[in-house]
């Protein structure tokens, strides 16, 4: 079974998932700093909402996981201070599209119950481009937009203090966790992408010193975590989201390691 | 010599005023300290100066391209968090500053393994070790005993360099240890 491993066919979903992994996880960092983690589930079930509904429309399913979640980023704009509970309503209403919109079509059927398995192997070439294009972006805006995003958290009145706009930071973070979800979603399926963006974060946070070692340490988590559960979906035959899920909540356990302390990295 | 800030019959508060009105400037180099009893509405009066309180009445004019820091009554202390001191400090700029060796040996920590008031007097150096010309102090003595407190004041007047203070305090002992000159808030 192992030598499926080696199989082209494999190739391009296993470089995929491997770029997008990482990126998830710290993503999820920055969602976990604006105590946003339940945002990642909303974004992630509507994505996957967006995506089933674009197949009864016949339109590009990453097409509509984008739509979908940049819709919930522009409703998170619009409310002052958009609790957990609003997250809840939207997790709901994205699962309950998804089920419903996958009835209008076997093609849809199909779409929802993939985004629902997690099935990597389904990824193409769009999904590659758009991994890399997600790394070059966040590459290219990290570095000032962690500093804004820290300071947003940390001095809450830096900006307006200054004269200076937190719009600019707060659309171009909206924009690509909805760029990340999307993906993430429409590549590993809804619960898979929303275990990404959470656990490895998590784990992280409780055990690294530094914030710096938070980053590194969670996609190194997820990277781990993706490599471990694409040799044992390959191997035991299974549907690759329900083990990824299933091996960081396994990992989930190091947060009960002993918490760093000063003077040892 | 044009003066940093100008609060004229500045009138602030939420819903519905707290404080005010309140006149006072500020001038560069000027150690200031706004004195008044609980309920005063002093915090009110330093978070209209940073946008977050509404002014209701009077004036507000701030020099042109003023960089304010802002050290909160209670600064956001997550109850896990990762980041160190030494973050922190690299964050608002304080970093390209050698620290005192009071700050320099808790830089190290992770902000949820310091004690109140060592979390205290890191987030203190944040603000003043920052490039800010206006540094706004709100009841820096919180969570810290006598011996920290000295420290503070030790920590001000040594890592101020020459730059302005307004400070706010229910003591009125710290108040005119500190402060160069003393402005009365009453709601």
């Amino acid at each position: 079974m192992l030598e499926l491993l080696l199989d082209p066919l494999f190739h391009l979903p296993f470089v995929t998932g491997l770029l997008l992994a990482p990126v998830a996880a710290m993503v999820g960092v920055y969602l976990r700093l604006r105590d946003e983690w339940l945002a990642a589930l909303a974004y992630a079930q509507l994505a996957g909402a967006g995506g089933v509904v674009a197949v009864a429309l016949h339109a590009s399913v990453m097409l509509g996981a984008v739509v979908a979640a940049g819709g919930l980023a522009v409703i998170k704009g619009l409310l002052t201070r958009p609790g957990n509970d609003h997250y809840v309503i939207f997790i709901l209403v994205g699962w309950g599209v998804a089920l419903v919109a996958s009835a209008f079509s076997a093609h849809g059927d199909m779409v929802g119950k993939s985004l629902m398995d997690g099935q990597l192997y389904f990824t193409g070439r769009p999904h590659l481009m758009a991994a890399v294009a997600l790394i070059v972006a966040g590459v290219l805006c990290l570095p000032w937009l962690s500093g804004c995003l820290l300071m947003s958290r940390f001095y809450p009145d830096h900006f307006s203090a200054n004269g200076l706009s937190a719009r600019p930071h707060q659309i171009t973070f909206d924009l690509l966790v909805v760029a990340t979800v999307a993906i993430t979603t429409t590549s590993f399926g809804v619960m898979a992408a929303f275990a990404l963006l959470f656990v490895p974060a998590w784990i992280a946070w409780r055990l690294a010193r530094g914030w710096v070692w938070v980053l590194w340490l969670a996609a190194g988590i997820a990277v781990v975590a993706y490599l471990l559960s694409f040799v044992l979906a390959v191997a035991l035959d299974q549907p690759f989201g329900p083990v990824l899920v299933l091996v960081l909540a396994a990992m989930s356990l190091l947060r009960w390691l002993p918490m760093p302390v000063p003077g040892r990295r | 010599m044009q003066p940093l800030l100008v609060c004229d019959g500045l009138i602030a508060g939420y819903d519905r005023p707290v404080v005010g009105p309140v006149s006072f400037d500020l001038y560069a180099g000027e150690v200031v300290g706004l004195l008044g009893s609980n309920g005063a509405g002093k915090s009110t009066l330093l978070k209209a100066l940073t946008g977050q309180a509404r002014v209701f009445d009077g004036c507000l004019t701030r020099a042109p391209g003023l960089r304010m820091a802002h050290h909160r009554q209670q600064p956001v202390r997550p109850r896990e968090c990762p980041l160190t001191g030494d973050d922190l400090v690299r964050l608002t700029g304080a970093g390209r500053r050698t620290p005192p060796d009071d700050v320099a040996r808790l830089l190290d920590c992770r902000m949820d393994q310091l004690s109140g008031g060592q979390f205290q007097i890191v987030q203190i150096w944040a603000c003043l070790g920052s490039p800010a010309d206006l540094i706004l102090l709100d009841e820096p003595t919180n969570n810290l005993d006598p011996e920290a407190t000295t420290g503070l004041v030790r920590l001000i007047r040594e890592g101020l360099g020459g730059r302005t203070l307004l400070v706010v305090s229910h003591e009125a002992d710290f108040i005119q240890t500190v402060c160069s000159r003393v402005v009365p808030v009453s709601p």
